[in-house]
C-alpha cells in the first residue's frame, strides 16, 4: 500500500525545515503544501486543532504535530534507512536533551535579535553565542552530533543555519568569529545531498526577515 | 550486576514527583537526594551543569536531565509495563500532549503567582489569563480518557500538574476551577487523588499549600 505523505509548512520556517528534512534523509515522497500564515487553510485548523502552526505532517490521513515529534515518528516509522536516533537509551536521552534545549533557546534569542534594538540586542546576541558554544562543546571533535552520520540533534539544530546570515546582518555580529567549528559542521552538513535540499537560501531567508522588520515597524 | 539508581529532586516538584511515580511503576530501586534550589549541591552542578534543574536522574554515574527526556529514559532501559504505547502514532500523540501540558503549566503557574501577589486590576487580568490556559488545557484533555494505577501513561505522568494547579488555587483564595466549567480537569485530579500508585509519591496536601502559601505571602494578600 502507497504511504499518502503530506506537510503543511512555510518556506522559512526553520521548524518546517527539520521536518523535510528527515522525510529526505529517508528518501520519502510526500506532497508539499505552502501555507498562508496569516490566512490559514482549513485543512492546517483541522489537523491542528490546538497550536494552529505549522508544520504538521498529514500521514495517511493522520495528522502529527511539533516538528520534534514529527522527525521521531519519522525515524520511528521508517526505521530500516538512514536512522536518526541512536539505539542506545542512554545516547537517546542525550539526543533527546539536546534537541529539547535548541528548541527552548535557539528560536527565541534568534528573533531578538533581529526584532529589537539595544540592550536588549546586545544581551540576546551574547546569549545566543553563548548557547552555540555550549553546542560546539558537544559537538567535540566528532563530524556529526549523530556521530559519524547526521542524527536528531544535527537536524533539529542545521536548519537555523540558513537563519544566521540574517542574524549576523541585523545583530551585526560574526557567528564563524565566534563558533568557527559550528560552523564548518553546518558547511560539512550542507554538503549532504539532503540538507541542501531542505535548507532555504540565506540571502531569501534575510529578505523575508526584512519584509517582516517593516511589517512590524521595526527599523 | 549492582544497578545504582539516583534522583535529585524536590518534594515540592511535579517534575521531580512524577519520575518517582515512574520509578515506583517499574519497580526500581531508588536512592532519593533531595535538593535545596537555594543552595545547589556540587553533585547537581555536575550532573545537571546546563540547566542547574531537579529533577536529574543518574543510571550508574550516568546522568539524565529534563522530566520528560528522563521519563522515557525510564521506559526505555525497564522495559516491563511500558509508560509509552508502542504505536508509532500513538507514542506521538502522547509525547504531543505531554509536551502541551507542561506548556500549559509554564503558562498558568506564573499568571497565579501574579494573581497571588497583585492587587485589583493586574490582579484581575492575572486571573483571566489563568482561566483562559485552563480553558486550553480543559478542551485539550476532554478527549482522553484517563488511564491509572499500574498502567499510568506518559500522559497521566505528565498530567500530575494537575493537582499543583489545584493547590494553586487553594493559595490563591479564589475558585477558578469550578466542576461545572472544568469537568475534564476535576476528574483526572479525582482520579489522581484516588490513584494508588500516584498517592504513594505525592506530597501531602496541606503541607503544599501551606508551603506556597509562605513561599508567596499569600497569607497577607487578602484582596
Amino acid at each position: 500500500m502507497a504511504d499518502e505523505i503530506i506537510l503543511l509548512d512555510f518556506w522559512p520556517s526553520m521548524f518546517g525545515m527539520r521536518v523535510r528534512l528527515a522525510l529526505a534523509e529517508k528518501g520519502l515522497k510526500y506532497e508539499y503544501k505552502e501555507e498562508d500564515l496569516r490566512n490559514k487553510s482549513p485543512l492546517l485548523l483541522e489537523m491542528n486543532p490546538v497550536h494552529k502552526k505549522i508544520p504538521v505532517l498529514i500521514h495517511n490521513g493522520k495528522p502529527i504535530c511539533e516538528s520534534l515529534i514529527i522527525v521521531q515518528y519519522i525515524d520511528e516509522v521508517w526505521h530500516d534507512k538512514s536512522p536518526l536516533l541512536p539505539s542506545d537509551p542512554y545516547q537517546r536521552a542525550q539526543a533527546r536533551f539536546w534537541a529539547d534545549y535548541v528548541d527552548k533557546k535557539l528560536y527565541e534569542l534568534g528573533r531578538k535579535i533581529w526584532s529589537t534594538k539595544g540592550e536588549e540586542q546586545e544581551t540576546a546576541k551574547k546569549e545566543f553565542i553563548e548557547c552555540l558554544k555550549l553546542l560546539e562543546g558537544e559537538l567535540g571533535d566528532k563530524p556529526y552530533f549523530g556521530g559519524e552520520k547526521i542524527g536528531f540533534v544535527d537536524v533539529a539544530l542545521v536548519t537555523f543555519s540558513c537563519w544566521f546570515h540574517a542574524y549576523e546582518s541585523f545583530g551585526n555580529f560574526s557567528i564563524e568569529a565566534e563558533c568557527p567549528k559550528l560552523i564548518a559542521w553546518t558547511k560539512r552538513c550542507m554538503e549532504k545531498e539532503s540538507v541542501s535540499s531542505s535548507l532555504e537560501d540565506p540571502h531569501k531567508v534575510h529578505g523575508f526577515v526584512m519584509g517582516m522588520k517593516k511589517k512590524l515597524g521595526i527599523e | 550486576m549492582a544497578e545504582e539508581v539516583k534522583l535529585f529532586g524536590r518534594w515540592a516538584s511535579p517534575f521531580s514527583r512524577r519520575i518517582e511515580v515512574a520509578l515506583k511503576r517499574k519497580g526500581v530501586q531508588f536512592e532519593y537526594i533531595e535538593e535545596d534550589l537555594s543552595n545547589k549541591s556540587p553533585a547537581l552542578l555536575k550532573y545537571n551543569p546546563v540547566h542547574k534543574k531537579i529533577p536529574v536522574l543518574v543510571h550508574n554515574g550516568k546522568p539524565v536531565a529534563e522530566s520528560l527526556v528522563i521519563l522515557e529514559y525510564i521506559d526505555e532501559t525497564w522495559k516491563h509495563n511500558p509508560i509509552l504505547p508502542t504505536d508509532p502514532y500513538e507514542k506521538a500523540l502522547a509525547r504531543f500532549w505531554a509536551r502541551f501540558i507542561d506548556e500549559k503549566f509554564w503558562a498558568i503557574w506564573p499568571a497565579v503567582k501574579r494573581a497571588i501577589l497583585s492587587r485589583e486590576k493586574e490582579r484581575e487580568e492575572a486571573i483571566e489569563e489563568t482561566r483562559q490556559h485552563l480553558k486550553t488545557l480543559e478542551s485539550g484533555l476532554k478527549e482522553r480518557k484517563f488511564v491509572g494505577g499500574e498502567s499510568l501513561g506518559f500522559v497521566e505522568l505528565a498530567a500530575n500538574v494537575i493537582v499543583w494547579l489545584f493547590a494553586a488555587q487553594e493559595v490563591l483564595g479564589l475558585e477558578i476551577l469550578t466542576e461545572e466549567k472544568f469537568p475534564t480537569l476535576h476528574e483526572w485530579s479525582q482520579r489522581f487523588v484516588d490513584d494508588a500508585v500516584f498517592k504513594e509519591c505525592a506530597p501531602p496536601r496541606e503541607r503544599l499549600i501551606a508551603y506556597y502559601k509562605v513561599l508567596y505571602g499569600a497569607s497577607t494578600a487578602s484582596k
